[in-house]
Parts: structure tokens; C-alpha cells; sequence
């Protein structure tokens, strides 16, 4: 009887000294301001390797619930471009901004991760050893303080809400799979189902469905689109039909900066665009 | 309508397990390490002090300070398997914490001395004043009060292994560069507590303890009451850590080991995971070290030395990396195997040593624990197989 009251206790002292120990935790994140509709502010973004120039001069912006794909040549700086978004990388020119308030650049991954903005990585990068479900538990949004985990223990509500994602994302029958144990596609999916836990404000996925089968694309494509509005979404393809089919505005970047932008048929149309990229076999 | 009727029966589905539950849970072999490690914590007792000398039942002193010293290590091995097997954190130098938390114990025990010593000086231990030193050096001020000496060797230890932590885990130092500045941090204190004027007995390090809280160390009463002591901390020991792994914690620190950088951007402050982790891990050194020194009765700066830090890795590896037990079998077996050929053949031990440990990361990449499951799942396939063919 008296061992809930002690583990009450217990974890009352662990999250007061959680409080003490980890001050500037989640409390101290700036809130995200969209009073502007853009979400996403990149300016002058120059990303130097040794020389070579994987972003050069970069702007961008992303509005607000947008769904906005990013489309180039291997090479014309994506996946740099997501890296400097969530810290990975640091620009050496130029300003990156989540809102009007949040200046990215000086902020770490998982400060990044805090203030709203999610990451799918390109290969699908899940928690092997851990189940399905501990996968979506793990990344579930909250304070995430180390005292707060040692004492953690999972609502009810929380459950629900890990049931309700795995139904999303067709992996319910296979909640207590260790996810190394999954195919690709179902890693992607997983993957995905982590973000939907994480509940980000902008979503960074870096070609979610390479690997998939048509009806796998197909309902990730759905998924997507569904997002968009609630969330913003920016994706990574090489698939022209995947893009095409979901994509209300594109982003060609070239050589480390935009090169055209608009609907997929502007961008289609566009001489610059068919000359680097699309003309040269469409990939 | 009905909507309104399944949430609260869905919620009443998920109710959480009691505690009860989630210690116990799927974890037989736990059961029976705590099981085991409280019989024989009741039972060397009897055997040594109610079973009359003479009869074969009759466990010599030496025995019972082996299985005590196995008990240390068993403590030892389970810290090195917590950050190691669970967080991939491949510390060399953990023995470095072991013999902190043992020096504290030592000091402890040499002011216990008193008059005593060789020189009977009331308060300086003997090689202060072989040194001409003519007061007690300020950290030896209050190493007289055994609570305080306690939170000591505790406190040393974790103390050094945040600040080792602080700046190795914040320049995200991993992997194999991690493991070598452990070495050289065992190196440099193995170095530091040779010279006499550290102040902690030089190579000579401290020993001739007489007294434990006033009581004889000599006696067949402190000697059992040391063992059950030792006992009791390696089953909290366990058993926090076992808490530890399975909390929320313990599946966080398990991916960070599996992929750090996605852990980092979902949003989880990796570094302080691991320095949390190995500060907890060092003062779990810490006290089998404490609880090691007055059952052996000497610590010196050889427990510094790096090999001996390598050694605790293979036992690990030896046991079951990544399962508690794991940790606790390689430590016992190995030391029991160390303990037979030294005594038999004191040259070929290292040899032994090197080649077990070769022959378990070849052929037995889960440990000696792993070799049972693996079985039965071989098993397992060959009766599907079987049942297969026969239909």
C-alpha cells in the first residue's frame, strides 16, 4: 500500500532536484512566434568544406503550415542544408531564424529539437535494440531532463497516443518487434511515426521514400499532405512523381543556392532548371 | 456515444504496473542472482562462525575473505557493465574510482589506528612521521569520522568522474580516444599516489589496519559482519542499477548508444545522460573499493594500474556485456579461474587471460550468459524444422 506513496515521494524529490540540477532545461527554450507566417527564415546561408562550397549564399523561407519540397542534384547541398537547420552544422555566413524570435544558430541539436523542429535522416535511423513501441515512447514530446526520465513513468493518455501513431503508421502488429527487426520500408514508417510523436512545428524529412514500394509511397504521400497545415513540412526527394504529387511549392537548389522556385510546373518550364537538372536525364 | 465509452476503458487498459511489476518483470535471471547472493550472504556466515573447525562443512577465514573480495569485483564489474554495456562507454580506468573509494576506507582505518603505529604518534600515521611531517594534511582532516569518511568514498569518486566527464562528454570525445584518456587518467593517479608527497603512503600505500568503528578487523565476528555488509551493498547495488537500466533513463542512454545523433535530435542533452551515468558508475566503484580494502587490509597505488582496469573489461566481456548478471557471472568465474592458476601456475595466468579473452569476443560475442539462450533458440529452429519436414 504505502509504495506508490514512496514512489510519489521519490519521484517528487527527483524532479525538484531535477529543477535544481538542470536549470535552463525546457523552461528556458523561447517560444516559437509565427505572427509573420513564415516559420522558417534562412538568409545568406555559406557553408564552406575545405574549400568547396556546399551552400552559397542560401535563402530561403517557409511559411507557416506550408508543405515544401526541396528538389537538386546530388550534391546541391540538401542534406547540408537540413544540417544547418538542426545544428549539425554550422553556417559560416549567414542567419537562420525558426520564427521571429528563435536564432538557430546558437542554439544546440537538442535545444533545436525542443523549440519544434524534427529531423527524418535520409537512412532510416531508428533505436535498433529498442521495440517499436519504446522507439515512439523515446521519442515522444516532453521534458526530456535527466531526472525527469529516471522517475518517468507512462500516462495513460501517453499510451493512447503511442496506439493511435502506430496505427498511423501500420506498424500495430508489430509494437513489441525489437526495430532493427523491421524491412526498410517499415524503418521509414517508424521513423516517421517518431516524429509524429515528437510533434514538431516544422518537420525536416530527407527523402522519406527511398526504398518503398508504390503502395508504401503512395500512403506516405497521404501522410504527408496530411500533415501539412498542422505542422509545416519540408521534404527531400528524388522521386519526381512522389514530388509531384504532393508538392504545392518547389524549391530547386543548385550548386549550394536556389536556383528557381514555384508551383512543379513553373519549376518544370523554367530553361535554368531543365538545363541543370531536369534536362540531364531527370535522375 | 460509444466513443465517449471506450476512452476511459482503452486508459483503464494501460494502467500502470505496480512497482512490484516493473522490477520483476521478464527477468528470471535476476531473481536468481538476488537469490543466490542471499543465501550465500546467510549461509557463509553460519558456515564460519556455527559450524565448529574440523568439520568439512567448515568455511576456512581466507575463503570467507575470497568470496567477500569476488563480491567487490561482482560491485565493480556491474558499474563497468552499466556505462559499457549499456551506454557504450568503454571506460579503462575504472579502476581508478575503485581504489579512490578504497584509499578513503584506508584513510579511515589509518587513523583508527592511533597510538598504535610504529611511532604511536596519537593522530599522525606512522609514514607521516617517517616523513618528518609535523601535522595531518588538511584532506586528511575528518578521514577520523566514519560517516564522513563514507560520504567520501562516495564523493571522491563521483566528484572526479564529473569533472572527467563534464569536459570529455561535452567535447564529445567517444570511442576508442575516450577509453585511451581513461588509461592515462589511471596512469597519471597511479603515478600521483607513488610520490610520498601526496601524502597517502607512497608506494608503501596504507596498511597494518587495526580497527573497524572501534571494533577488531581481526576478529571472526567483523571479518562476517564486513561480508554480510558486502553482501547487502552488492544486491542495493544491483538492484539500483537494475532500476537504473529499466527506467526511462535506461532506454534513453541505450539509444544513445545505438545512435547518438538521433537521440541528440529528438531532443535528448546526450552529454548529460553520460556523465550522469558515469558519475553513478564511479561511486559504485567507489564503494566496492571501500568495502575491499578492510577485508584485503592493504591498498597501494598498483590498484591504479591500468591493466588492472582492462582486466574488470574482459571480465565484463567474459560474463554477458550489456546484462547485469552477465557482469557479475565473468566477475566471479574469472577471479575464481584467477584465484585456481596462480596458485598452480602462476606463469601462465596473463596467457590465460589473454586468450579467454580472445576466445570470447570469437565465438561468444554475448558472453557466457548469452550461451544458453542461444541454444535453446537453436533448438527452437531445429524442432520447427523438424515439425516441417514431418508434415
Amino acid at each position: 500500500m504505502s509504495a506508490p506513496g514512496l514512489r510519489g515521494g521519490i519521484e517528487r524529490f527527483g524532479n525538484t532536484v531535477g529543477r535544481v540540477l538542470n536549470r535552463g532545461g525546457s523552461a528556458a527554450a523561447p517560444r516559437l512566434d509565427l505572427s509573420h507566417d513564415i516559420i522558417l527564415y534562412l538568409e545568406g546561408i555559406t557553408v564552406s568544406f575545405d574549400g568547396f562550397r556546399a551552400l552559397n549564399n542560401l535563402s530561403l523561407y517557409v511559411e507557416a503550415g506550408e508543405l515544401r519540397c526541396i528538389i537538386g542534384p546530388n550534391g546541391a547541398g540538401k542534406t547540408t542544408m537540413m544540417d544547418v537547420i538542426t545544428g549539425k552544422t554550422r553556417p559560416d555566413l549567414g542567419s537562420a531564424w525558426f520564427g521571429q524570435t528563435v536564432d538557430l544558430l546558437t542554439l544546440t541539436e537538442p535545444e533545436i529539437a525542443e523549440v519544434g523542429i524534427g529531423r527524418k535522416f535520409q537512412k532510416p535511423t531508428v533505436f535498433s535494440e529498442h521495440s517499436v513501441f519504446e522507439n515512439l515512447e523515446l521519442a515522444m514530446a516532453g521534458n526530456k531532463s535527466v531526472w525527469r526520465m529516471l522517475f518517468a513513468k507512462m500516462t495513460p493518455e501517453q499510451h493512447l497516443r503511442i496506439d493511435e501513431v502506430l496505427e498511423t503508421i501500420g506498424l500495430k502488429d508489430h509494437r513489441a518487434a525489437r526495430a532493427g527487426s523491421l524491412s526498410h520500408g517499415q524503418k521509414q514508417w517508424l521513423e516517421i511515426g517518431m516524429l509524429l510523436m515528437q510533434d514538431p512545428a516544422l518537420l525536416l524529412v530527407d527523402e522519406p521514400v527511398a526504398g518503398m514500394t508504390p503502395q508504401e509511397t503512395e500512403r506516405t504521400a497521404e501522410l504527408l499532405v496530411s500533415l501539412a497545415g498542422k505542422h509545416s513540412v519540408v521534404v527531400v526527394e528524388h522521386d519526381m512523381n512522389f514530388v509531384r504529387s504532393i508538392a504545392r511549392t518547389v524549391t530547386v537548389l543548385h550548386q549550394g543556392s536556389v536556383l528557381a522556385e514555384g508551383s512543379m510546373e513553373q519549376v518544370q518550364n523554367d530553361p535554368k532548371v531543365i538545363e541543370v537538372y531536369l534536362g540531364d536525364g531527370g535522375h | 456515444m460509444e466513443n465517449a465509452m471506450e476512452a476511459p476503458r482503452k486508459l483503464a487498459k494501460h494502467a500502470p504496473p505496480t512497482p512490484y511489476q516493473l522490477l520483476m518483470r521478464n527477468d528470471l535471471p535476476s531473481g536468481l542472482f538476488l537469490t543466490v547472493l542471499a543465501i550465500v550472504t546467510v549461509l557463509v556466515p553460519i558456515l564460519h562462525l556455527v559450524v565448529p573447525e574440523g568439520n568439512v562443512l567448515h568455511l576456512s577465514s581466507y575463503s570467507v575473505t575470497l568470496i567477500g573480495k569476488y563480491m567487490c569485483y561482482a560491485l565493480l564489474a556491474v558499474a563497468v557493465d552499466l556505462i559499457w554495456g549499456y551506454c557504450g562507454i568503454l571506460s579503462l580506468g575504472h579502476t581508478a574510482f575503485f581504489a579512490l573509494g578504497g584509499y578513503a576506507m584506508g584513510m579511515y582505518l589509518m587513523r583508527q589506528i592511533g597510538t598504535r603505529g610504529v611511532y604511536a604518534d596519537p593522530v599522525l600515521p606512522d609514514f607521516m612521521v617517517f616523513l618528518n611531517w609535523k601535522e595531518l594534511p588538511w584532506f586528511w582532516q575528518g578521514m577520523d569520522q566514519f560517516w564522513f569518511a563514507m560520504i567520501m568514498v562516495v564523493f571522491i569518486p563521483g566528484l572526479l568522474a564529473y569533472v572527467f566527464g563534464w569536459l570529455a562528454f561535452r567535447s564529445r570525445v567517444t570511442g576508442v580516444y575516450l577509453s585511451i584518456i581513461t588509461q592515462a587518467l589511471t596512469y597519471a593517479l597511479l603515478l600521483a599516489f607513488f610520490r610520498n608527497e601526496m601524502g597517502f603512503g607512497g608506494n608503501n600505500g596504507l596498511t597494518d589496519f587495526k580497527d573497524l568503528l572501534g571494533m577488531d578487523l581481526k576478529q571472526p565476528g567483523v571479518r562476517i559482519a564486513l561480508f554480510v555488509a558486502t553482501g547487502v551493498c552488492l544486491g542495493f547495488g544491483y538492484f539500483a542499477c537494475r532500476y537504473v537500466v529499466r527506467s526511462r533513463f535506461g532506454r534513453v542512454v541505450q539509444a544513445i548508444r545505438d545512435a547518438e545523433s538521433r537521440a541528440r535530435f529528438i531532443g535528448y542533452r546526450v552529454e548529460n545522460y553520460k556523465l550522469w551515468l558515469f558519475t553513478f558508475s564511479a561511486m559504485l566503484a567507489g564503494l566496492a573499493g571501500a568495502l575491499y580494502v578492510p577485508q584485503v587490509g592493504i591498498i597501494n597505488p598498483g590498484e591504479f594500474a591500468p591493466i588492472n582496469s582492462i582486466e574488470v573489461v574482459i571480465w565484463v566481456a567474459v560474463g554477458g556485456r550489456g546484462t547485469l548478471y552477465g557482469a557479475v557471472v565473468g566477475a566471479v568465474l574469472v577471479n575464481y579461474a584467477k584465484t585456481v592458476l596462480t596458485d598452480a601456475l602462476p606463469d601462465v595466468w596473463l596467457y590465460a587471460l589473454g586468450a579467454l579473452f580472445v576466445v570470447v569476443t570469437l565465438f561468444l560475442p554475448k558472453g557466457i550468459v548469452g550461451v544458453l539462450p542461444d541454444l535453446k533458440a537453436k533448438i527452437d529452429t531445429l524442432r520447427l524444422q523438424r515439425a516441417r519436414r514431418a508434415r
